[in-house]
């Protein structure tokens, strides 16, 4: 161990800066201790006591004076030499602590208070937390898009009656999706703006109606979300209402679309009411009606008092009413051409194996679940279900197929401490291959869902299952039907077109809606149902 | 009223006072002529109570000090023994209406400055600063520093005040936060001002020559002179704010090196402690980590007054305290702002284009961004006997904070 | 007066981000405005003293 000395004559440096100097120095290898200080004859003294100066021998630090700086560094003999050799440059460093970008406030007040620019706070933490910052949103005067799950009705009625006290609306919870003029929010799709605006429960509903207008040439004015209970009794469609007049006033909307499921008995009252008075024209979609509970209450199209109500039973006719309403063109393709169906699904069904006479529907997209169930009943047919349709049985394990079985994957119990299936494909991939096992599977009903929050390719994380499967199923001497759509644009980051080449290539049988899918599903069961029969 | 808009009503009116606050240094007298009920044979000491029992090093070696230069003990080890029976009354100093810095020990003939809220009415003590007796060093030479003060530079000081009819400190602290200055570790600026303002007055006020020459001497080479003066401002400003029904503001961040403890307006009288925290910061040479003490001293009463920590972003100069740079300095300022109730329209910070530094921190907003307080400070030893041994930033322990939302809840919730 | 939520559609919203990034950084790189909070849980993730500030806050 050495101690040297190094002086400045005539060098201020401010104390503090040469603490910490001193601290960098001695953090280097090979050193024990080092300090820089002016050198009034307190600090020498201190020095001394610590054995610098060499016992008074050293000749420049003993005439030091408080116009001098000292350092003085203790060690082994090379360290403290090269950091001697060296000294200006240790003097003249900074702190060298890295340019810390300007803090991020910890909570929506501070974060108000900062930028009283904001307007719309987009929330996704855990449900526990999620209707506190939606109530301190609303306090600070923000919109809320609340995409968090497992908001009690209590909490959802309290935020959203908080919300339009304030004239503020609350967009979920359990939301998704929404467009606001052309900002697309969560799992919005690259759609184009035009004149339709849409107001849903949002979830991949909103998504496969935008999608479907974008690809028939229209746009979305805006996209409103509502949460998947707005309309019933317990809430009564405050955040639907709310943004029926938004919509109704908006000068680039020039129709309105409202998508829901069916609504409770005094909320659907007080819809109708609200959509006669709408002076644009409007279409109703509501998924899952019981067949005769659309056309009340009169016929469609219902001539309101200032537009025209079109009642539609699945997103495809929506799309078509809207379009049509609009005068746009191209709407053709969504309407199935039952020949054609017929034809294809014979063909399908020629190729499987006896034993194969099940569909199994593993959906990312919980309203496509629904809209699948809602189109198989509407043909007579049942299938099981974790989230089923009023008249469809209830899947006994969600976690096990049972028959023809749709399963939501998005449910909560799957995605609790899990990506969502949109997100990360492992958990529909751990299903798939459990489905690609059962020799009764015949076909496999698909969705995937592009967009900029989405997984980056959706088709490639489940294609090694699906080719898996399918070469089980000919092992078995039969072939396996997959069908699928895909919910996106060409402007979505994963590219529509790539994503429908790489399911076709796989032999995937992919339609330009999951509608049309589904419809496409029901023609193969209703097949095998009358295989059975002539067998 | 909801128990939400009685709060926001009470801290708004917290903030008032605070704000309206008005404070002048109107005197600089003997600590038993002017500290209501400071009693013969009793030390009053920095943070919650305390026993001699539970006390940390420096504050003993400072109480020690005490009774030296109060002539109660002929030595150390007398004093300790006084202590250890009980002989010798510790109060803490915010019972009195007074900030202590470090070991913060006051006795009745140590001086203080005296400083009137003219808002108010009201006023608040606190001694000198000095690097050695507060940090429980109570050799010969620490307490001739506490005797120079006593017998020759204290009543020098009170003498030239009491002819100015008192200094107004709101403008000066004003300026000197304009200067780099935190009115906390860093009050280069407003000593220098402090010692510009009196000086022509020392010079007049018919002391004898050494007396006045050797004042100015101190007065003018202080860098820590302040400090004294911005504790017991902030002191004043404060003691308003407390007993405000409801309010969540806190009144008082005080520390004895044992534990750290806050006092609520809403809550007046009571403590609500956790363990004093550890220093983050840089050490004077020759001093290593394992000889720091833990957290000591009145002085974060600056911080509640918004000065401090909540001015970090105005004094980037003392930042390398914690290795840090000048956007973490403003970092801190935002931190305080994100908790406290508002911003003062006087306490400006160029840096973060003039805007008001915070004020009045809230327990409520402490608790839910999950963000305590900054407050700057110096590091004492943990043994007795030792001076200054450096500096750094500190953080006060959460515990302080839950426990009084818990105990304000169980109040107020009815 | 347009309604505020006829300012939201009319107006570019500027994004208060509470929770997953991800929601913002898509935003973000379409053009808008953003603000990303650091949210953690608050009191530190304890739901007695969450519930208090329920109440109190």
């Amino acid at each position: 161990m050495v101690r040297t000395t190094v002086i400045r004559k005539n060098r201020y440096l401010d104390s503090v800066f040469l603490m910490q100097v001193a601290r960098r120095i001695a953090g280097q290898p090979g050193l024990r201790d080092a300090s820089a200080l002016m050198a009034t004859e307190a600090n020498r003294k201190v020095l001394a006591s610590l054995g610098y100066g060499d016992g008074g021998r050293d000749a420049d630090f003993a005439t030091a004076g408080p116009n001098d700086l000292v350092l003085a560094i203790e060690g082994e003999a090379a360290a403290v030499a090269a950091i001697a050799a060296d000294a200006d440059a240790w003097l003249a460093r900074g702190s060298g602590a890295a340019s810390m970008a300007a803090r991020e406030p910890r909570t929506i007040p501070e974060a108000v208070a900062g930028r009283p620019d904001c307007t719309l706070a987009v929330i996704s933490v855990p449900g526990e937390h999620a209707a506190r910052e939606a109530r301190l949103a609303l306090e600070a005067g923000l919109h809320v898009f609340l995409f968090s799950s497992n908001v009690s009705v209590e909490d959802e009625l309290a935020l959203k009656t908080e919300a339009r006290r304030r004239g503020l609306l609350v967009m979920g919870p359990d939301c998704g999706t929404a467009y606001l003029g052309g900002a697309g929010i969560g799992f919005a799709n690259a759609v184009r703006p035009g004149s339709i605006g849409i107001i849903g429960p949002s979830g991949t509903g909103m998504q496969e109606f935008a999608c479907l207008v974008h690809r028939f040439g229209a746009g979305i004015s805006h996209g409103i979300g509502t949460g998947s209970r707005d309309l019933s009794d317990a809430i009564g469609g405050i955040s639907t209402m709310m943004g029926l007049d938004a919509l109704e006033a908006d000068p680039a909307t020039r129709l309105i679309a409202v998508i829901s499921k069916p609504p409770g008995e005094a909320t659907t009252a007080r819809l109708w009411e609200r959509l006669r008075r709408c002076a644009k024209p409007v279409v109703l979609c509501l998924l899952g009606a019981e067949p005769g509970a659309i056309e009340a209450p009169g016929a469609s199209p219902l001539a309101g008092a200032e537009g025209t109500i079109h009642v539609a039973a699945t997103l495809d006719e929506a799309v078509c009413l809207a379009l049509e309403e609009l005068g746009l063109p191209g709407s053709a393709q969504l309407r199935p051409d039952g020949e054609a169906l017929r034809r294809q699904a014979a063909f399908a069904t020629g190729q499987l194996a006896p034993e194969q006479r099940h569909i199994r529907g593993l959906f990312a997209g919980g309203t496509l679940c629904y809209q699948s169930q809602a189109i198989f009943r509407r043909a007579g047919l049942a299938v099981c279900s974790n989230a089923p349709l009023s008249g469809m049985r209830q899947l006994p394990d969600p976690w096990v197929s049972l028959g023809d079985s749709f399963v939501d994957l998005g449910a909560g119990l799957f995605v609790e401490g899990r990506p969502h299936p949109m997100i990360d494909a492992s958990l529909r991939r751990e299903r798939l291959e459990q489905e690609g096992q059962d020799p009764s599977v015949a076909v496999l009903l698909l969705d995937f869902i592009l967009g900029a929050m989405s997984s980056g390719d959706p088709v490639g994380g489940l294609l090694e299952a699906i080719l898996g499967a399918q070469h089980a199923a000919i092992r078995k001497g039969g072939r396996l039907c997959v069908v699928a759509s895909v919910c996106g644009t060409e402007d979505d980051p994963q590219g529509l077109q790539n994503q429908t080449r790489a399911l076709e290539e796989a032999g995937v049988l992919v339609f330009p809606s999951h509608a049309l899918a589904a419809a496409f599903c029901v023609e193969v069961m209703l097949q095998l149902r009358n295989r059975k029969e002539v067998h | 009223m909801s128990l939400k808009e009685r709060i926001n009503a009470a801290n708004e009116e917290a903030l008032r006072r605070i704000v309206a606050a008005d404070p002048v240094l109107v005197d600089v007298a003997p600590a038993g002529d002017v500290i209501p009920g400071l009693e013969d044979r009793m030390i009053l000491h920095s943070g919650p109570p305390v026993t001699w029992e539970r006390m940390c090093g420096a504050q003993r070696g400072a109480v020690i000090g005490m009774c030296l230069f109060e002539g109660w003990a002929q030595d150390p080890a007398a004093a300790a023994r006084m202590l250890a029976a009980g002989e010798i009354a510790l109060e803490p100093n915010h019972h009195h209406g007074t900030v202590g810095p470090m070991a913060g020990t006051i006795t009745r003939n140590m001086w203080v400055w005296v400083v009137e809220n003219r808002a108010f009415g009201n006023r608040a003590f606190c001694r000198q600063v000095e690097s050695f007796q507060q940090f429980g060093d109570h050799s010969p030479d620490a307490l001739a520093g506490l005797e120079k003060w006593r017998d020759t530079w204290g009543p020098a000081l009170g003498t030239a005040v009491r002819k100015m009819g008192g200094v107004p400190l709101k403008q000066l602290v004003a300026r000197a936060l304009l200067m780099g200055d935190e009115m906390h570790n860093r009050v280069v600026a407003s000593s220098s001002l402090f010692a510009n303002a009196v000086a022509p007055h020392l010079v007049v006020c018919g002391l004898p020559t050494e007396q006045v020459v050797s004042t100015l001497f101190y007065a003018g080479n202080h860098p820590f002179l302040f400090l004294g003066l911005s504790m017991a401002a902030a002191k004043a400003s404060m003691d308003p704010v407390r007993g405000v029904e409801a309010s969540t503001v806190v009144t008082a961040m005080a520390r004895n090196g044992t534990e750290f403890g806050i006092q609520v307006s809403g809550l007046e009288g009571e403590w609500f402690t956790a363990p004093a925290p550890r220093v983050q910061g840089l050490l004077l040479p020759g001093w290593k980590e394992e000889d720091a003490g833990l957290d000591m001293g009145d002085s974060a009463i600056t911080e509640t007054v918004g000065w401090g920590g909540a001015a970090l972003g105005g004094a980037p100069g003392i930042l390398s305290f914690t290795g840090g740079t000048a956007e973490q300095a403003l970092a801190f300022s935002r931190d305080m702002r994100g908790i406290s109730t508002g911003l003062s329209p006087d306490y400006l910070m160029p840096a973060l284009n003039f805007e008001g530094t915070a004020v009045g921190i809230d327990i409520r907003k402490v608790v839910h961004a999950n963000l305590v307080p900054v407050i700057d400070t110096a590091i004492a030893h943990r043994e007795p006997g030792h001076g200054i041994i450096g500096g750094g930033i500190v953080r006060p322990p959460m515990e302080c904070f839950t426990k009084a939302l818990a105990r304000f809840a169980e109040k107020y919730q009815g | 007066m347009p309604t505020k939520v006829e300012n939201l559609l009319q107006q570019r919203p500027v994004f208060l981000i509470v929770g997953v990034r991800g929601f913002g950084e898509s935003l973000r790189d379409a053009g808008h405005q953003v603000v990303f909070l650091d949210w953690s849980p608050p009191a530190g993730g304890d739901p007695k003293l969450a519930a208090l500030l329920d109440d109190l806050l």
